[in-house]
């Protein structure tokens, strides 16, 4: 199909069309991986990859695939990428894979991936698929590095690991955030980045479901 | 060939793409698995390493050459309290052997302090040693939190009394109130602390609402966890179950006696 660009497919979901900020979908793992950076970062190459390949795998194999049954051939793709991926972080990257524990795991049940095989890979040529993959993964990637920075930084006072702002505690100046540290903070910012996003790119606002009506009757409501 | 959406095309296509993923999942897991072992094995080795005090974060070189070097393993008859020297300390698996009713004895409801269930008959200790020297003695320890069975390691001084330091390197506890049980704050509250009285009876204890460093009890109390009630108990519960006859007790006393 001639209406997607491949420029397109990879930077729209950075910005315009991010996973995170406006579909809101992959927030469970956004929350539970983002304490540090590097586990943050880790977690957006698994994901970009496996949404990437699982993309590639199903449009390559998209006019075979019978209705009936596309979900299930779409979950035994993505599961087995998975699988893949985790076997090699217990491999290559054991601490980090040990951090990660289950998320790795539920790449599996996130909407992301789910969403693009059946929403973008069913109708398209492998390889725009693939780039299509890639640029969602690279959407959910800014968000969760936006994340990792922010809560690492200002939670633990370090980047990586790497200590940036001295601690009080070790005779710095800086008293870090300790909620920052904990899930909740990353809903908090979410929450604050979909609004700067939207603020930003207005076209992003969803009108209102309703809207209340003005007071009609004179009298006090009873 | 037969149309898109008729059953056999279905099942043809079903099975195609099982057999495809099978192969490439089963293929990852067995060409990863040496290099996995291999880490899970490093894994144990760092925490070993850094409950006897020789470093933390180390690189996986630093650790094989320390290991190597400074720490010596051998297999123990926990019945007997006998080493048995036909076991491999690098191969043996305790924690195998625990699961396997020939390798284990079931262990009854007030033995079982631990609520591990089943102890294994050998496990294997580790030595540190400094030119000949017994430096610290390393005891592998289990035993059940609230959520997991909390996997770990204690080092006690040749005097076979205080303790070197005590960690774990698996557990699920709950974050932030029991996985406090790694925090470093709290880990070291145990060095220097005490395991036995005079008898030889294990009598460290853990106790809530903090230790009064004037009383003469506080060189074998150690704080509880805030808010980890549990897994505050299944620590004191694993270390009189460990400390006790069941555990290292016999083994502990032979050594004791060839000291003396």
């Amino acid at each position: 199909m001639s209406k997607h660009t491949a420029k397109e497919v990879l930077l729209n979901p950075v910005f315009a069309n991010n996973p995170i900020g406006l579909q809101i979908l992959g927030i469970c793992s956004a929350l539970a991986v983002t304490s540090n950076l590097k586990t943050a970062l880790v977690m957006s190459i698994a994901l970009t990859l496996v949404t990437g390949f699982s993309n590639l795998f199903i449009a390559a194999i998209r006019a075979q695939i019978p209705g009936s049954i596309r979900m299930i051939v779409q979950m035994v793709i993505i599961a087995s990428l998975v699988i893949v991926v985790d076997q090699v972080l217990r491999a290559f990257a054991y601490s980090l894979a040990k951090q990660l524990s289950v998320f790795v795991g539920l790449i599996i049940t996130n909407c992301i991936v789910m969403g693009r095989a059946e929403a973008f890979a069913m109708q398209n040529p492998p390889w725009i698929s693939f780039l299509d993959g890639i640029g969602n993964g690279l959407g959910y990637s800014a968000m969760l590095i936006t994340l990792g920075v922010f809560r690492e930084l200002f939670g633990a006072g370090k980047l990586m690991g790497i200590e940036i702002l001295p601690l009080a505690k070790d005779g710095g100046w800086y008293v870090p955030n300790g909620m920052l540290l904990l899930p909740p903070s990353a809903f908090f910012l979410i929450g604050l980045i979909i609004w700067a996003l939207r603020t930003w790119r207005v076209e992003q606002k969803e009108k209102p479901a309703f809207r209340m009506a003005n007071q009609v009757v004179d009298k006090e409501a009873y | 060939m037969s149309n898109k959406e008729s059953t056999s095309r279905t099942l043809f296509v079903a099975l195609a793409v099982s057999l495809v993923a099978s192969v490439f999942v089963a293929g990852s897991a067995v060409a990863l698995k040496p290099v996995q072992i291999e880490n899970r094995l490093l894994d144990k080795q760092r925490s070993i390493l850094a409950i006897a005090g020789l470093g933390d974060d180390l690189s996986s070189a630093e650790v094989k050459e320390l290991f190597k070097t400074r720490i010596k393993a051998r297999v123990v008859d926990l019945t007997t309290g006998e080493y048995n020297d036909s076991l491999d300390p690098v191969t043996f698996d305790p924690l195998k052997a625990a699961r396997d009713p020939k390798t284990s004895t079931a262990l009854k409801g007030s033995e079982d302090l631990a609520l591990i269930k089943r102890r294994e008959q050998f496990t294997t200790v580790y030595m540190v040693e400094q030119g000949g020297q017994l430096e610290s003695l390393i005891l592998p320890v289990r035993g059940y939190g609230l959520w997991s069975t909390l996997h770990g390691f204690l080092a006690v001084k040749p005097d076979l009394n205080t303790v070197v330091g005590l960690g774990f390197y698996q557990h699920a506890e709950t974050p932030g109130l029991g996985g406090e049980v790694d925090n470093p704050k709290w880990k070291g509250l145990w060095p220097g602390k005490t395991l036995f009285d005079d008898s030889g009876k294990p009598i460290i204890k853990i106790v809530k609402g903090g230790v009064d460093p004037a009383s003469p009890e506080a060189g074998h109390q150690v704080d509880a966890l805030a808010g980890a009630t549990l897994t505050s108990n299944g620590v004191d519960r694993l270390m009189q179950f460990w400390l006790g006859e069941q555990g290292f007790g016999p083994y502990l006393a032979k050594l004791r006696q060839q000291g003396a």
